[in-house]
C-alpha cells in the first residue's frame, strides 16, 4: 500500500513555491479560494489513492 | 389550477366488527395505504394471508410527490402483476444530463446494458401508482381496505397487538398478530411506541411545480446547477404522464414558502426557464424542505416499520418509495414463513438488519447528494463550484458531480442469511445481491428470468450444453419438497428435450451475468436476492444454505 511521501520530491522547491504564489497573483481571496479548490481536486485525482489522500487530509488539518 | 387527474374517493363502510361491537383477531394489519402499505398488502394477500389495511384518508396521494420509480421497485411490482400498467402509463427513461450554467457537463446512462425486462426508471405521478395498487389489492379479495380509519393507539401484548381505530362512526378496537406500520414520515405509530427518528434536516427549500405543457424536452432527467434562468440555485426537470412536467426549483432557506407558492411568483420563474412563448398551466405547486433520518430498528416486538415511517430521505436520487417497496418485499416472505411455522421468530429480526443496512446506504447517498446540491458552508460551496467548473473539460471531475445518485437496490453483504462463497466467482451476483435479469426461453416461449423466479425460493442449476445429470435432478426434486420448499430450474445453453423446468439461456446473458459454468448452482430467496452459490451441486450445502436463509 502506498503511503504519503513527506520527504522532498521537488527538484527545485523554490521554483514550485514561486509558481504557486504567482498563480494567485491579483486574485481576490474568493478567487484564490476557487483556484485552491480546483488545485486540490486536480491533485487528489492524480494521486488517486484514498489511503494517501486520507493521510494528507489528516496532516493538513493537524494543528489548525 | 389545471388538473389532468381526478382523485378517486374510496367508499368508507363501517367494518362488521365495529357495527357489532366484537373484537376480532387478524393475522396482519397494515397501517397506511401508501405505496409501501399497498405493496405489503398485495404481496401478503397473494401469498394467501388475509390483510386489513387501515388508512385515515379516502383517496390516493394528493399533489406532487414521487415521480421516479426504479427498476427494482418495478420488479417487485411486476412479480405481483402490477408493473405493466405503470410502465404503460409512465414515461420510460434512463439518461440523465447535468448542466452548469448553460452548458452540459455530464451525462449518465442508468441501464447501459441490454436484455432486461424492466426499464431502469419510469416516471409516473404517485397518485396513478397508488390507484393501480389499490385496484390490484381489491382483485386479490383478501385485502380488507378500510378508509377513514385512523389508528389512535397501539398496544403490544405477548402474542398480539391491540389497535384503537377511529372512524366516522366512532372508535373501535381490533387485534392483530402482526402490524406493519406504513404510516409515512410523520408516523404516529412510531410516536405511540416512543421510538426516536434521528437524522438531519437540510436548511433549504424547494419549489415543486407540476406543469401541464406540450414541450419537446426528451424523456430524460435534466438537472441544472446555476442556470441562467435561476441563478445561484439548482433546477430539476422530469417528464411525467399526461404531458405533466415536474420542475423543482431550489429556493434557499430564506425563502418564504407561502409567498413562493403564489402563481404570481411561480409563473415568472417558469417563463424564465421555458421561454415567454411556451404555453403551460400549473397543475400543482408546493414548497418542501428535506430531511434524512431513520429509526434505529425497524422492528419493535410485533410491529414492523416499512417505508417512510422507518426512513426518510431527500428526493434527490428517488430513494423514498424505491426503498420502501423493497422493505415490504423483504418483510413479507419472512413473515409468511414465520406465520406458517417454517421459520423461527428470529428471521423477522433480519428484516430490520437487512433493511437498516439498506436505509444506511440510501441515507448516505441522499445526504451526500444534498450536501452537494445544498452546500452547508462557504468552503463546501467553493469545492462544489470548483467541481462544476472543472467538469466541463476535465473528465475526472464529472464523476464528482452529484445531482442525486439514483436509487439502486442494496446488496445485503453482511446478512447472516447469506451462505458465504466457498468457490470462486466473478461478477455482481454475490450472496445478498438482488438477482439480475436475463432473457430465457421456457418450453419454446420467450420470457425473462425474473418472471421464473417468482416469489418463493428457487434453485437454478446451470447445465451448460448438457442435460442435468439424472442423480442431480433426483436430489433436487427430493430437496425441493422438503420443510422449506423451493422450485428449481435447469438453465441450459441450448434447447434440449424441453423439460418443464428448463430455461434456455438464449443469448448467454445468464452465463455471463451469473458467471455460470456447467454445474453451477444458485439458491435465490423469495425476494429474489442470492442466498448462496456453488460451482458443483452438493445436496448438503444446498440444504444448509436453505436453512440458513430462513434463520434456522
Ligand atoms: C416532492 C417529493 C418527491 C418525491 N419523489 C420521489 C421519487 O421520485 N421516487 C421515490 O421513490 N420517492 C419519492 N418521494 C418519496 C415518496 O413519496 C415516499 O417515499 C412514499 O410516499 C412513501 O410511501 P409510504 O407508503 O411509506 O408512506 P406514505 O405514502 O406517506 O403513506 C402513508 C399513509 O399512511 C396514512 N396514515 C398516516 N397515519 C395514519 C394513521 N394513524 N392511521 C391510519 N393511516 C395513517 C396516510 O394517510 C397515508 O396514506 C418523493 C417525496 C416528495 C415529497
Amino acid at each position: 500500500m502506498a503511503t504519503l511521501v513527506t520527504e522532498n520530491r521537488l527538484a527545485n522547491p523554490d521554483d514550485f513555491y514561486e509558481a504557486l504564489i504567482d498563480t494567485h497573483r491579483d486574485l481576490s481571496a474568493e478567487q484564490s479560494n476557487m483556484v485552491n479548490a480546483k488545485l486540490v481536486l486536480l491533485l487528489a485525482n492524480h494521486i488517486g489513492d484514498m489511503e494517501v489522500l486520507k493521510e494528507a487530509l489528516r496532516i493538513a488539518r493537524k494543528g489548525v | 389550477m389545471h388538473s389532468t387527474y381526478s382523485y378517486p374517493k374510496f367508499a368508507y363502510t363501517p367494518s362488521e366488527e365495529q357495527r357489532t361491537g366484537t373484537v376480532k383477531r387478524h393475522p396482519v394489519v397494515v397501517v397506511g395505504a401508501g405505496p409501501v402499505g399497498m405493496t405489503a398488502a398485495i404481496d401478503l394477500a397473494q401469498k394467501g394471508v388475509p390483510v386489513v389495511v387501515l388508512d385515515d384518508d379516502d383517496t390516493v396521494s394528493i399533489g406532487s410527490r414521487a415521480v421516479c420509480y426504479a427498476k427494482r421497485a418495478l420488479e417487485v411490482w411486476d412479480r405481483m402483476g402490477s408493473a405493466q400498467k405503470m410502465i404503460d402509463k409512465g414515461v420510460i427513461w434512463k439518461i440523465g444530463k447535468v448542466f452548469h450554467g448553460d452548458s452540459q457537463v455530464y451525462q449518465f446512462d442508468l441501464l447501459p446494458e441490454p436484455d432486461h425486462k424492466i426499464p431502469a426508471f419510469i416516471n409516473l405521478q404517485q397518485y396513478y401508482l397508488e390507484e393501480y395498487l389499490i385496484t390490484d389489492a381489491k382483485k386479490t379479495e383478501r385485502v380488507d381496505l378500510r378508509w377513514k380509519s385512523r389508528v389512535l393507539s397501539v398496544k403490544q401484548q405477548d402474542d398480539h397487538v391491540v389497535l384503537q381505530v377511529e372512524t366516522p362512526d366512532g372508535v373501535y378496537a381490533l387485534e392483530a398478530d402482526w402490524v406493519i406500520a406504513c404510516d409515512g414520515a410523520k408516523s404516529s405509530i412510531r410516536k405511540m411506541l416512543d421510538l426516536e427518528f434521528v437524522g438531519e434536516v437540510f436548511q433549504d427549500r424547494f419549489l415543486i411545480a407540476d406543469v401541464v405543457m406540450k414541450a419537446d424536452f426528451p424523456a430524460e432527467r435534466w438537472f441544472w446547477f446555476d442556470p441562467p434562468f435561476h441563478q445561484k440555485q439548482s433546477t430539476l426537470l422530469h417528464m411525467q404522464a399526461d404531458n405533466v412536467w415536474r420542475i423543482d426549483f431550489q429556493l434557499g432557506w430564506g425563502a418564504d414558502p407561502e409567498e413562493e407558492k403564489k402563481p404570481e411568483r411561480v409563473i415568472p420563474r417558469l417563463k424564465a426557464m421555458l421561454g415567454e412563448d411556451t404555453e403551460f398551466e400549473l397543475e400543482w405547486v408546493s414548497v418542501y424542505t428535506f430531511q434524512c433520518r431513520r429509526l434505529e430498528n425497524f422492528r419493535k416486538g410485533r410491529v414492523f416499520f416499512a417505508g417512510d415511517s422507518a426512513h426518510q430521505v431527500s428526493p434527490f436520487g428517488a430513494r423514498g418509495a424505491n426503498s420502501g417497496v423493497p422493505d415490504a418485499d423483504n418483510l413479507v416472505w419472512k413473515l409468511k414463513l414465520v406465520m406458517d411455522g417454517v421459520a423461527p421468530d428470529s428471521l423477522l429480526d433480519t428484516y430490520s438488519d437487512e433493511r437498516v443496512a439498506a436505509a444506511k446506504e440510501n441515507l448516505l447517498n441522499s445526504t451526500r447528494s444534498t450536501d452537494f446540491i445544498t452546500p452547508k458552508s462557504e468552503v463546501s460551496r467553493t469545492f462544489r463550484d470548483a467541481v462544476l467548473n472543472l467538469a466541463g473539460e476535465q473528465p475526472f471531475a464529472r464523476s464528482l458531480v452529484n445531482s442525486g445518485r439514483l436509487s439502486t437496490p442494496t446488496t445485503y453483504v453482511d446478512s447472516r442469511l447469506n451462505t458465504p462463497d466457498g468457490d470462486r466467482f466473478e461478477g455482481k451476483m454475490v450472496p445478498g445481491a438482488p438477482a439480475t435479469d436475463a432473457p430465457v426461453e421456457a418450453q419454446g416461449q420467450a420470457g425473462w428470468l425474473m418472471d421464473k423466479l417468482g416469489g418463493g425460493f428457487v434453485a437454478l442449476y446451470y447445465a451448460g450444453g448438457d442435460a442435468v445429470p439424472a442423480e442431480v435432478a433426483e436430489r433436487l426434486d427430493g430437496l425441493a419438497k422438503g420443510a422449506v420448499p423451493f422450485a428449481w430450474h435447469a438453465v441450459t445453453s441450448r434447447r434440449r428435450e424441453a423439460l418443464p423446468n428448463e430455461l434456455v439461456d438464449v443469448n448467454g446473458r445468464f452465463e455471463e451475468r451469473y458467471d455460470a459454468t456447467p454445474g453451477t448452482l444458485y439458491l435465490i430467496r423469495p425476494d429474489q436476492h442470492v442466498a448462496g452459490r456453488w460451482r458443483n451441486f452438493d445436496a448438503d450445502k444446498l440444504a444448509g444454505a436453505l436453512n440458513r436463509a430462513v434463520g434456522l
